[in-house]
């Protein structure tokens, strides 16, 4: 009995979560005790999963004890437990940074309190969709997060809300509509769903049936993972959620996808067959993307294109189906999970410290607020892809692997992700030099928290600085009331949770740096299990099965 | 494998009238296509159960082929409970629609809008200002916004001088309050009626 048994806890623990939460909906502190405290036990458990799986194996747990190709069954490898961790841990901090924005609102109305549910409710769908090892299982760990998503994306019900809801479930609802239609098909061809079962049966199959099976999976999850012709709802839908669950969204939802992706590509269809339409398709959606981002002066909105575009680059890694670009994508997926959440969370405490979301408006925050101004600057210049960053190790990855597989295609691929980096730089360095280097006064119409509050914090600054600004005694007097008033408010402004977390998951951006040698280590690891498949299938359908080899058109692995 | 031909034919219908409904703007016939959708698919996983069989109560006196699939039934309750929650959301959100907007159809995004329209160059750069159109020496504003310029009466009489004029947006200003105006981030300018983020 080994550690990875308790997989299944991952997505238990949260439910049990969500049923204490709402069992708890009239105290909200035992509320928040109890969800952060599950969620905290919940990402320790995965990391002594990926501990587990750390140097390779692939543990199959057998629900109830029925065998794989009937039962339900769970996989831990390290590609699924390491984005375990990274959900998780990502999750908590926007837990965590949610819990503070509503104890600093001081709300004890009744829409709120039905976040701790819904919010552990999405988790363990997370957990469910990364863990599965069952095709219907995946489908149904989507629609538990799809459903709870539905919830949070129209939380308090907002006229612009349920607008971008109403968008956001009936694209939703035809992607689910669409995988269940490829689910009825696979098991009309082959009388199985287990996915380990699949990878055997899915290769007897003629080049036609695989082929519109491919196609209809990859569309379904293309819808959730965003790739570019299927890519348009999630601007439209994303920015207008409370900026805790834009974040958990922009860092969790795409990447379900992202991951269901990888296993199709990898466990159900190995070989090149489509690389070559996922790769056209990673180029749109890496520079449509980034294009319409540069349009946008929200910056919700601009961040919600930069991750469609950043989606292409996970794309690339997948449609080269090599050891490196797999292994790159991999850590790509764990640095853009990271940076996207981060950064759409600066955005709520821009949106809290400034009064708006758009550049138009805000002017003079690195002033204001030089830690805000930092808690922007790294992961944005991480996102651009700047040298030391994790962002630009992943980027490297890929186009090192790129260049390795050397076909046209391949170069137009490299070129245009050099292309969208730089792009991106030039975004997030549009919304800094507007944001925050700009005096209030230079903005078009600029906020007026903004243009009050100069005097104050100059004298708050003088303050900090010390004596030299108060020279006079009944100008210190006076001094020291108004930074008074000007500390408690901004303390309000900016609650020491709400920064806290930011700051926390920030620093994990940093530290995905600082490790980005071993986690490159095992990503590449991961990505060679996948592609070898034996190791995936042995481990569900029992040691001595026989894994019939890739077939290749040539290329590839 | 024998197949239903008119369990496939009333699916296909409900397929075609599915995705006619989904593409209207009336949310009501988006939520009716989404059922429809729905039940149709659910008809093909039973469809993919193969020929109509017993009940998979095991017995020893049964031949294995002589039961029905029972794995694509339990794949379409699951299905079914799901829908129903979907449903439910939708109806919930199509009635807040109807709440907020008096209107069963899909709102346009204001701000989507506002970024389609605008035009594609900045007025703060490429706008043409009439007051350096002008070959006779205006009002300048120095960086504290103050009046800087030299009132040196000009050959043409004083004209030019303290209170020169320009014809702006179709009515006459001094040209003072015109060379404030398009100073960037400039006051007298009414703020614009859209709001960011929320």
């Amino acid at each position: 009995m080994n550690i990875a048994s308790f997989a299944p806890l991952a997505v238990v623990l949260p439910i049990l979560g969500a049923a204490l939460t709402f069992m708890l909906i009239r105290h909200s502190r035992a509320q928040q005790a109890v969800s952060i405290g599950l969620l905290s036990l919940t990402l320790l458990l995965e990391c002594l999963l990926l501990a587990h799986v750390w140097d390779g194996g692939t543990v199959a747990v057998t629900i109830g004890g029925w065998l794989p190709p009937w039962g339900i069954v769970m996989v831990v490898d390290q590609f699924s437990s390491l984005m375990l961790v990274v959900s998780s841990a990502v999750s908590l901090a926007v837990l965590v940074y949610a819990t503070g924005q509503g104890m600093a609102d001081g709300d004890h109305d009744a829409p709120v309190s039905i976040f701790h549910p819904t919010y552990l409710i999405l988790v363990a769908g997370v957990s469910n969709a990364f863990l599965s090892g069952d095709l219907f299982n995946l489908y149904v760990g989507f629609e538990i997060l799809l459903t709870a998503s539905y919830v949070l994306m129209t939380l308090g019900g907002t006229g612009p809300r349920i607008r971008a809801g109403v968008t956001y479930v009936v694209v939703s609802v035809v992607s689910s509509v669409l995988f269940l239609i490829s689910i009825a098909m696979v098991y009309g061809a082959t009388g199985t769903v287990t996915m380990a079962d699949l990878a055997l049966k899915l290769g007897e199959l003629d080049q036609g049936t695989r082929t519109l099976l491919h196609v209809m999976l990859l569309v379904a999850f293309g819808i959730k993972a965003a790739v570019f012709p299927l890519s348009f709802w999630l601007p439209d839908s994303y920015p207008t959620a409370p900026a805790p669950v834009t974040a958990v969204f922009a860092g969790l939802l795409t990447k379900v996808g992202v991951y269901a992706m990888v296993r199709t590509e990898t466990l159900l269809f190995p070989g090149d067959s489509l690389n070559t339409p996922l790769m056209v398709a990673a180029l749109l959606t890496m520079v449509v993307g980034i294009l319409g981002a540069l349009a946008q002066s929200d910056i919700k909105r601009l961040l919600s294109f930069t991750l469609v575009s950043h989606i292409g680059y996970m794309v690339f890694g997948l449609a080269m189906s090599s050891v490196a670009g797999l292994g790159a994508a991999v850590f790509y997926v764990a640095h853009h999970i990271t940076i996207q959440t981060s950064l759409f969370l600066v955005t709520g405490l821009i949106e809290r410290r400034g009064g708006s979301s758009s550049v138009d408006r805000l002017g003079g925050l690195a002033k204001l607020s030089p830690l805000l101004a930092l808690l922007f600057f790294i992961p944005g210049m991480n996102l651009a892809g700047i040298p030391p960053f994790s962002g630009f190790l992943g980027k490297v990855g890929l186009m090192q692997a790129g260049i390795e597989l050397g076909t046209p295609l391949a170069y137009a691929l490299v070129i245009g992700g050099v292309l969208t980096s730089l792009l991106t730089l030039l975004a997030v360095a549009r919304v800094w030099n507007r944001a925050f280097w700009r005096r209030p006064s230079d903005a078009e119409h600029p906020d007026p928290v903004l243009l009050a509050e100069p005097d104050e914090d100059a004298q708050a600054d003088g303050q900090v600085q010390g004596e030299a600004r108060q020279d006079g005694g009944a100008r210190r007097t006076g001094t020291l009331l108004t930074s008074r008033t000007s500390a408690t408010r901004s303390a309000t402004l900016l609650p020491r949770t709400m920064v806290g977390s930011t700051l926390g998951l920030v620093a994990l951006g940093v530290a995905l740096t600082v490790f980005a040698g071993p986690l490159f280590g095992l990503s590449d690891r991961a990505a060679e299990d996948m592609l070898d498949r034996t190791p995936y299938i042995q481990a569900v359908m029992g040691g001595d099965t026989v894994v019939p080899p890739v077939r290749t058109a040539g290329g590839g692995q | 494998m024998s197949v239903n031909l008119t369990l496939l034919i009333i699916m296909g219908a409900l397929y075609a009238c599915g995705i006619y409904l989904i593409l209207e703007r009336s949310l009501t016939r988006v939520l009716l296509g989404l059922m429809l959708l729905a039940n149709a698919t659910n008809l093909l996983i039973l469809a993919t159960g193969g020929y109509a069989g017993l009940a998979p109560l095991y017995s020893k006196d049964i031949a294995a082929e002589d039961y029905n699939d029972p794995l694509p039934q339990a794949l379409i309750l699951t299905s079914i409970v799901i829908s129903f929650a979907v449903t439910a959301f939708m109806l919930g959100i199509i009635y807040r629609t109807w709440v907020l907007a008096r209107r069963d159809e899909i709102q346009d995004d204001v701000e989507d809008l506002r970024v389609a329209e605008t035009p594609s160059f900045d007025a703060e750069d490429d706008a043409e200002i009439p007051a350096e159109t002008s070959e006779f020496p205006l009002t300048m504003l120095g960086g504290d916004g103050r009046d800087i310029s030299d009132h040196r009466p000009s050959g043409d009489g004083g004209r030019a001088a303290g209170t020169a004029t320009l014809v702006a947006g179709g009515r006459e200003m001094p040209a003072e309050d015109a060379a404030a105006e398009e100073k960037p981030g400039s006051r007298n300018v009414e703020p614009g009626p859209e709001e960011g983020g929320k």
